[in-house]
């Protein structure tokens, strides 16, 4: 993977940028020396790393707009920064560019429960989200796995998903507006309280742009209530086909789940191995659907799905009783990429199928895997085809990453090969980024930076991320 | 190539065609109207031009897989035709789309590709999301010529910049659609919806803040003031499993006894009522400019006040009063500055959907944006269409 040269223009200016940087944020909210700077040398995706010239922790939209004058002024690459639990590199500093970190900037700002609305600083985390509003019975919806520690700003650069999408969609189904630091250290608001754009959708493309078209400081959300209950079963199948047709014929049936989760047996083992969740050893996949509602609702819900399941003769079919078996269900899925870490090294893939090619794509994986002589985890969302094969590898083995690498690589091709596309969840960043002309061409790429020409004119937001670099070279040394 | 004729109407039969008639049009610098069914033509600003590009020839359903949730359907197919495919498998497009006809008092067929255009979105939206939000993957021809291809069929994609939400609602001024791909929903068993007659604005929209911020999935949540001797209804969705629809109906009216004893309807009946909600029949056939507002549900019936109080105005609520349509004289802006205070102060935009072509010349039809927005928004119609070709004028002067 390769990185663009960063500018010695640039890098000989490091005191005078600083010392601008400074005296807008006070020394406190510039990070400069080479030490503490290893903390934003990468982020999740930890194959890659590289110090930033420079860190600044705004504290305000004001501070970051400051930032942003002062950067363009110098043409200084910003790579914006949520909580740095991005798995495709979206916040990979070069040496040459400023990290710009929301991170100070966490407060909620308003909670409006009759508008199902909260405004909150992009800096707060996911869960945060929800924490602020569910003592009055409300949630955010959008839960990706990281939840805890994932901010907002991050969310909304990569339009990021989770388990429950199916029934409530990703972050761009949910953002109801954005305070935006544009390209020219303007500050300017995009939607709000209201539904919908009054021209173009502006906010739609700015959600899941990846920090390139601006520094997204506040965000309006949509909350919603809490349904009375859950409730997940667990299926266990004799192969993984079964389970993909199991998950087709349920969404068929006309009943639409919050979550179908799904995990084969290799991760199923690993996960019990680790978690000790009382998973069912000998099938060959497993899937965990759940519904909500009243206890009314949920056993007509459930009886339709178990009825659909027996056409494809479950080897194991186990409906939660209680809060705690529900738990327990929860419990193998949700440490399932930990207990696949205590395996190995892995790389996460993230490439989405339509839902009728999942058992095809499942067993075309595992025959390219054979190949390379390197196993492979599953574990994903199989309501809405977003699969996460875990590619399992020993970073100290010489030439290992680079083999997962490129196994990585053929599974996305395959995935787009099928009528999928390379992220259903994760973003570009740089992990998939060499991989956009498989599924874009030219033009289409062409289209896309053309969006990014007019939002920043200079491309200085995280400019070599997303595109091809020979693709965007051009316009990058503009 | 498609050969143009001046003042002629161009109907490619394919996307490749379709390309080839706006290199074409570029190259003879003759801008285009590009129309579908023709029923929404009147939305928007007049286009001035004289030779219009109908995208009726590209029809028909590329990929319909129940299974998935998924269906591709090229631009020009008629609605009848989508939502005639999707009922006899049980399932529906989410967003409840608007039929333009009544109102508008135009004639044809809606098709798909204008539904999408105009980002038309009915009284589900509280609950289902906008038509972007059931968009997966979009094609066009921009004002160059180029087929440009974003999205795909999948429920999850974020590769790359989403500029199929772009496309929805930018009234053909980016490029010409040629195909989209949608989420669908399975039709639920069972609709039933509440209605509880008399309320003010006020505590119409209190009812409808109630009802959706319960736990039992309000889908329609719409207000309709008196008219004459009638007195007001507000009407609540819920639908579901039959058991779940029937749960759903009994807790909500109980939730909502404070505002008084809800009347329950089900079947054609309450089919009738959220078509009239959806395509606003209260004002169709009536004289004066209509307007629709999206406001912040609390703002709207305190905005709608503030409007009465300079203008003769009626309105209607939808989407538990985010969404306002007012009935207004059409007379000097048709009202746009009186309108148009409310939404600057409170946020939220307003957009003339119906006055005549020489009103929709004169007012701004959609709401002005500040001045870094503006730029942005010419900008991205500068990279798309460079030479102003497709709609020129639809939706800025």
């Amino acid at each position: 993977m390769q990185m663009p040269e960063p500018k010695a223009e640039i890098l000989a200016r490091k005191n005078d940028l600083v010392a601008q940087l400074a005296e807008v944020l006070g020394a406190d909210g510039v990070i400069s020396s080479p030490q503490e700077l290893l903390a934003y040398e990468c982020d999740a995706l930890t194959a890659y790393r590289c110090p930033p010239l420079a860190v600044v922790l705004p504290g305000s939209t004001e501070e970051v707009a400051a930032v942003v004058r002062i950067c363009a002024a110098m043409g200084v690459p910003i790579v914006a920064r949520g909580s740095g639990t991005s798995l495709s590199g979206g916040s990979l500093p070069t040496a040459d560019s400023v990290i710009l970190g929301v991170s100070r900037m966490n407060r909620v700002l308003e909670v409006d429960t009759a508008n199902r609305m909260i405004r909150v600083q992009t800096g707060i985390t996911n869960l945060a989200v929800t924490g602020a509003v569910e003592g009055r019975g409300f949630f955010y919806a959008p839960d990706p796995s990281s939840q805890l520690a994932c901010a907002i700003a991050g969310n909304i650069a990569m339009n990021s998903g989770g388990a429950h999408c199916l029934k409530y969609g990703v972050t761009t189904n949910n953002l109801m507006g954005v305070t935006l630091v544009t390209s020219q250290g303007e500050i300017v608001e995009i939607g709000g309280a209201h539904l919908d754009a009054g021209g173009y959708d502006l906010l739609g493309v700015i959600c899941g742009s990846e920090g390139q078209l601006g520094i997204v400081t506040e965000a309006t959300l949509r909350i919603l209530a809490r349904p009375e209950g859950a409730r997940p079963v667990l299926m266990g199948f004799d192969s993984s086909e079964t389970a993909g047709a199991c998950v087709a014929d349920i969404i068929r049936s006309g009943v639409i789940p919050v979550a179908i989760e799904f995990m084969d047996k290799p991760c199923i083992h690993a996960t019990e191995a680790h978690a000790k969740a009382g998973y069912p050893m000998d099938v060959e996949a497993l899937l965990i659907v759940e519904v909500e509602g009243s206890d009314l609702e949920i056993e007509e819900q459930l009886s339709q799905i178990k009825k659909v399941a027996a056409r494809h003769d479950p080897m194991v079919l186990r409906e939660s009783t209680s809060e705690a078996e529900s738990k327990a269900i929860w419990l193998g899925r949700k440490s399932a990429f930990g207990a696949v870490g205590q395996l190995g090294d892995y790389i996460c893939l993230d490439g989405t199928v339509p839902v009728d090619r999942l058992p095809e794509v499942l067993r075309r994986t595992s025959e390219l895997a054979e190949g390379y002589g390197l196993k492979v985890a599953n574990v994903f969302h199989a309501g809405d085809g977003n699969m996460h094969p875990l590619i399992i590898f020993d970073a100290n083995a010489p030439g290992d990453l680079e083999k997962a690498e490129e196994l990585g690589a053929d599974i996305l091709r395959l995935c787009v090969d099928v009528g999928g596309c390379l992220s259903g969840e994760h973003g570009v960043g740089v992990e998939k980024r060499d991989l956009m002309g498989h599924q874009y061409r030219a033009a289409d790429l062409e289209a896309q930076m053309d969006v990014k020409d007019v939002f920043d004119t200079g491309w200085i937001f995280n400019p070599a991320k997303v595109f091809p670099l020979e693709a965007s070279a051009a316009r990058r040394a503009g | 190539m498609t050969e143009i004729i001046t003042g002629a109407d161009l109907r490619p039969t394919n996307e490749t065609e379709l390309a080839e008639a706006v290199a074409g049009a570029r190259a003879a610098k003759t801008p285009l109207e590009i129309t579908g069914g023709g029923t929404r033509r009147a939305l928007g600003r007049p286009v001035q031009v004289e030779r219009t590009l109908s995208t009726t020839g590209l029809s028909g359903i590329s990929l319909y897989e129940p299974g998935a949730l998924t269906m591709v359907v090229k631009a020009g197919t008629p609605m009848a035709e989508v939502e005639g495919a999707l009922a006899q498998e049980g399932q529906r497009l989410l967003f409840e789309p608007m039929d333009h006809r009544a109102l508008l008092g135009s004639e044809g067929e809606p098709t798909i590709g204008g539904v999408v255009a105009c980002a038309v979105s009915g009284p589900r939206r509280i609950q289902a999301g906008a038509c972007r939000d059931s968009m997966l993957g979009v094609r066009l021809v921009n004002g160059k010529g180029e087929v440009i291809a974003n999205g795909g069929r999948v429920m999850k994609n974020v590769t790359g910049y989403d500029l199929v939400k772009l496309m929805a609602g930018s009234y053909g001024t980016l490029g010409v659609l040629t195909e989209i791909a949608f989420k669908v929903l399975p039709t639920p068993e069972r609709a039933i919806s509440l209605i509880i007659e008399g309320l003010g604005d006020e505590a119409a929209v209190r009812l409808c803040a109630t009802a959706i911020t319960t736990p039992f999935d309000v889908n329609g949540a719409a207000h309709l003031p008196a008219t004459g001797d009638a007195p007001s209804r507000t009407v609540l969705r819920v639908e579901g499993m039959a058991a779940q629809a029937e749960y759903r109906a009994v807790e909500l009216a109980a939730a909502l006894r404070e505002f008084g004893a809800a009347e329950r309807i089900e079947g054609e009946p309450h089919d009738a009522i959220w078509r009239e909600i959806r395509d606003v029949h209260g004002f169709a056939g009536r004289d004066g400019a209509v307007w629709r507002l999206s406001l912040k549900p609390s703002d709207a019936p305190g905005a709608v006040a503030a409007i009465r109080a300079n203008l003769g105005a009626e309105a209607r609520y939808d989407w538990a009063g985010g969404l306002v349509w007012l009935l207004i004289p059409e007379a000097g802006d048709a009202g746009a500055a009186v309108i148009r205070e409310q939404t600057v102060r409170l946020g939220g935009h307003a957009t003339l959907i119906r006055a005549s072509a020489s009103t929709r010349a004169a007012v701004e039809v959609f709401e002005p944006e500040p001045a870094p927005l503006a730029r942005i928004s010419a900008g991205l119609r500068a990279k798309f269409d460079p030479d102003g070709l497709l709609n020129p004028g639809r939706m800025r002067a």
